[in-house]
């Protein structure tokens, strides 16, 4: 005699859980978010009424803060190398602007869109040497300039991005790549004196507006750079929560389901990539004029390194981590090597002066120990305390796992 | 048509150094799935190294040349092996963290080498035969290519022999084709993956040195752009694959040459080639199925 | 009668998705049980989760008392679990000699027993396990869980795909295993369940559903098996394979409960 025991776990016993939903009901059911901010959401949606309004407060209050700054008298030793309302310190903060807003550029490209391309440098460097050459060689206004620069650019990206974006993961990591050294060793050879070589292309100001023309106007470019990372920011979100943007998050996390409910990914994902590599040449064609030229570092490898590693630091998939991480960068980057100058560095032993004196070194280690300790970045980092201390655990992607997605 | 030897020849030599840092990389992401970007510092260091302990036993003299080749290949193998125990192991199976954490030791490596050596690439030179050239065909062959080509043949038999005959190798080849089931048979790949990134470490350094006295220089920037393009012929070849690598290695060396010094847009075909093949033929030459699209 | 394997509120997801919600069974230590349920139900998922492969979200897993839940994939093999893949999964680069070469754990490996069951996988030796037929790579899959003393096999549905003279030798070579080792079978097939399996486990929704000692009683059950595995499944008759094992028979233990 055999015995049979009837396991009722609950669902089964009614029947509809297991036989009522179809294959197709739980795809669907998939790529809807669920109904609390489960998926990478902005994380206004808080539980508390007050918690809705906390972060854009806070985002205002910033923001008047920012452009407010080169009005004040504020001194940061060793982190500032002049009070805020001279344009010592205020190149630096430009810079800094600059770059979180390049950084966020990329975080679109990985945390949002899951593309891991290696040469997204090449963007920002073709905005600065090609709005560059126009002014040089053209007698073109600095609007017209621009905006045929954006035109240029847009093309460029529509036209790699075509080609990139037929493979994914690797493959696609690797194509990216050779574009931008493509672009990188045609950038250094100099093609009829265009681009200035090695040394790099220097900004014609003859068609630029007084007002953002030297030292002493460097106020108006910090007040644009800022003016930059707002716009892409703007465009970022609205990107991210477009359908093409919720598509694009779709894809990352899962490319077949979304092909088989019969979406085209590969649109979704070139404009991602067109508008990424779009708001990257803003990014760079202010950044000609706030350094007065472009260097062929700009379209290098290295750089689109250095953007990785702002996005990892401040924690993938998050805009904000992306911006903190980019100003972060930039600010050791630029600190670093002035310290290494500094008579207390110059007197250590060699062991410790040496790698001290790189600033790389330092960021390099940083990166690998955040990789390994933090892998969630400054904004992991931040949500955790917040959710030790705010009690509510934001239900936000581990931005982990969104790099995990992305190859 | 002594042109056409030329630069045959030396597109040879180049793809020999490009297979030398490819291998290893191929066959690190084949059986790990790491894109190892730590390799252009292992190459670098290498040839540091090995650029050091000639100048000591006396750069000019075989004996130093020799001695150099064995420091740079140990240094590779030290400094990779230290690099999979200490960064890659503790993220087991968390393959964009270990890619991250190779680009940050990278990062990191390159500038303190930038900061010991200078950036400045100092020109080496070895014994006096490998400065020297030989006729062949009515082409003047750079000597060093001579011993630069047989010793990366040499290296591709020996691991094509360690790959087939050795238990360790046939773990390798079995772990590229499906790591999981290797562990579903009660095999460690741990210990695979530290001994795959050992010699890929070794073979990348012997590179370095082979690298330097191709290029003429030493310097830590030797490693940036060579790494890039290793991984090109990798992406050609087909992740994984150890003969895929070697074909691509000689197909853009040899393509490079021509292009470069007849159009002189040698980088550029390069990256064209990567194009079209990874447009036709997404895992590369002789890479293993890639799930397409 | 014992159990060599134990499972215990078994939880294991894949990239999130949970795919096995809470399992509970006892694998008994004699003989061949089967692992049934419809497709995506978590029969293979399962016994990923019992080996390590998938991540484990809870629960426990022993193996003849002793809990292997924190070990690593590769020392519960060595423990004696072996394991049979779907879709075979042999190294097609490989020789067939290598991949059972690749396979032996123990200081003797069963090569004798091996060669005797199958007679053809010598002959093919040198032959790179990729060119083989589904058949012959599923003889392969086979071969390499039993080159070693194992105390228990796991093996996901070894007659998927397969032409049914083939599927009857399969059938014939895990009867012939069954003797000296217990099984877990997960199996579409159910001509090849019925012949072949004592006790049944059924899975359904990522739960157990259904316990039962004799797998031929349940499949004989015309409304149980349509409602745990499908419409249609009752009336289902794969081609009756020849070889009647005497494993069902001699196995059959006196009435108990078997009980999550």
């Amino acid at each position: 005699m055999s015995a049979s025991t009837e396991e009722s776990t609950g669902t089964s016993s009614t029947g509809t859980s297991s036989t009522g939903t179809t294959v197709k009901d739980r795809l669907q059911a998939s790529l809807t978010p669920p109904p609390r901010g489960g998926g990478p959401r902005p994380s206004t949606g808080g539980a508390r009424p007050e918690r809705r309004f906390l972060k854009p407060a806070l985002a205002a209050v910033g923001l008047l803060f920012l452009a407010l700054l080169p009005m004040l008298n504020i001194q940061v030793p060793g982190l500032l190398p002049t009070a805020t309302y001279q344009p010592g310190a205020l190149q630096l903060m430009a810079l800094c602007l600059l770059m979180g807003a390049a950084a966020l550029t990329y975080h679109m490209l990985i945390g949002v869109a899951g593309l891991l391309s290696f040469g997204h440098a090449l963007y920002v460097g073709a905005g600065a040497y090609l709005l560059g050459i126009l002014l040089e060689r053209t007698g073109m206004g600095l609007i017209p300039a621009m905006i045929l620069t954006l035109v240029l650019v847009v093309l460029l990206a529509g036209l790699t991005g075509s080609v990139a974006l037929r493979v994914s993961g690797i493959p696609f990591a690797m194509v990216t790549l050779a574009f931008a050294q493509a672009g990188s060793v045609l950038v250094r050879r100099n093609p009829g004196s265009a681009t200035g070589g090695e040394e790099g292309l220097s900004l014609n100001t003859e068609q630029v507006p007084a007002f953002l023309v030297g030292v002493s106007n460097t106020r108006n470019l910090y007040w644009l750079a800022l003016i930059v990372l707002v716009l892409v920011f703007a465009v970022v979100t609205w990107i991210q929560n477009s359908r093409a943007g919720r598509l694009a998050e779709a894809v990352r996390e899962n490319e077949n389901r979304v092909r088989v409910l019969g979406l085209k990914p590969y649109v979704a994902k070139l404009l991602v990539f067109v508008v990424g590599g779009t708001l990257a040449a803003c990014v760079g064609m202010v950044h000609l004029l706030l350094q007065s030229g472009a260097v062929p570092k700009t379209v290098s490898a290295d750089f689109t390194i250095s953007l990785l590693v702002m996005v990892v630091l401040g924690g993938v998939g998050s805009r904000w981590g992306a911006v903190l991480g980019g100003v972060l960068y930039t600010l050791l980057d630029q600190r670093l090597t002035v310290l290494a100058q500094s008579d207390t560095i110059q007197a250590m032993p060699a062991i410790l002066r040496v790698p001290l004196s790189e600033p790389l070194f330092l960021l390099g280690t940083l990166f690998v120990l955040v990789v390994l300790f933090m892998p969630g970045g400054l904004a992991g980092f931040v949500r955790r305390m917040g959710a030790r201390y705010g009690g509510r655990t934001n239900r936000k992607k581990d931005p982990v796992d969104l790099l995990e997605q992305s190859a | 048509m002594s042109t056409i030897v030329l630069l045959l020849i030396t597109g040879l030599g180049l793809g020999a150094v490009y297979f030398l840092v490819a291998s290893g990389l191929s066959l690190i992401y084949g059986l790990m799935g790491v894109l190892n970007f730590a390799h252009g510092a292992f190459l670098t260091l290498g040839a540091l190294i090995g650029w050091e302990t000639a100048r000591l036993v006396g750069a000019d003299s075989w004996g130093g040349f020799a001695l150099s080749l064995l420091v740079g290949c140990l240094v590779g193998a030290l400094l990779a092996a230290a690099t999979e125990f200490i960064l890659i192991r503790p993220l087991y199976e968390r393959h964009i963290e270990q890619v991250l954490v190779t680009v940050g030791l990278n990062l990191a490596a390159i500038a303190l080498f930038e900061g010991v050596w200078g950036t400045d690439p100092v020109f080496i030179q070895g014994p006096t035969w490998m400065g020297m050239t030989t006729e062949i065909l009515g082409a003047h062959i750079s000597n060093d290519l001579f011993i630069t080509i047989p010793l990366a043949g040499l290296v591709l038999l020996g691991l094509v022999l360690f790959l087939k005959k050795t238990r360790y190798g046939m773990i390798i080849r079995a772990g590229v084709e499906n790591r999981s089931m290797v562990t579903a048979l009660g095999i460690d790949v741990r210990r695979a993956f530290t001994l795959v990134f050992t010699i890929g470490g070794a073979v990348a350094g012997l590179g370095g040195v082979l690298a330097s006295h191709f290029f003429g220089y030493v310097s830590p920037m030797l490693g940036g752009s060579l790494l890039i393009f290793a991984f090109i012929v990798t992406v050609i070849g087909g992740l994984g694959s150890l003969a895929g690598a070697a074909v691509a290695a000689v197909v853009v060396g040899v393509l490079q040459q021509f292009a470069n010094f007849y159009w002189g847009v040698g980088d550029f075909v390069v990256v064209i080639l990567l194009a079209v093949v990874l447009l036709t033929r997404p895992s590369g030459l002789m890479g293993r199925k890639v799930a397409t699209a | 009668m014992s159990s060599i394997l134990s499972v215990q509120n078994l939880q294991a997801s894949i990239n999130g998705q949970q795919v096995v919600e809470d399992v509970t069974f006892d694998v008994p230590a004699q003989g061949i049980t089967a692992l049934l349920g419809r497709n995506g139900v978590g029969k293979t998922s399962s016994i990923k989760a019992i080996l390590g492969l998938i991540h484990r979200d809870a629960g426990t897993v022993s193996l003849e008392g002793q809990d292997i839940t924190s070990l690593a994939t590769h020392r519960i093999v060595q423990r004696g679990v072996g394991y049979v893949p779907e879709d075979r999964e042999v190294f097609a680069g490989l020789s067939v000699a290598e991949n059972l070469r690749l396979s032996e754990r123990d200081e003797n490996p069963r090569r004798e027993l091996v060669e005797s069951l199958f007679p053809d996988l010598v002959k093919r030796a040198q032959q790179p396990a990729g060119t083989l037929s589904g058949g012959q790579q599923q003889m392969v899959s086979l071969a390499r869980a039993l080159m070693n003393q194992n105390r228990v096999l796991l093996v996901d549905e070894p007659t998927k795909g397969l032409a049914p003279k083939i599927v009857g030798e399969v059938a014939e070579a895990l009867a012939e295993a069954a003797r000296t080792v217990p099984i877990l079978l997960v199996e579409q097939n159910l001509a090849v369940v019925r012949q072949l399996a004592a006790g049944a486990i059924v899975l359904s929704d990522g739960h157990v559903v259904h316990t039962t000692d004799s797998a031929a009683e349940f499949l004989a059950d015309e409304e149980l098996v349509t409602r745990y595995l499908g419409v249609g499944t009752a009336t289902e008759t794969s081609t009756e394979t020849s070889a009647q094992t005497s494993t069902q028979t001699s196995t059959q233990t006196t009435a108990e409960g078997a009980h999550p």
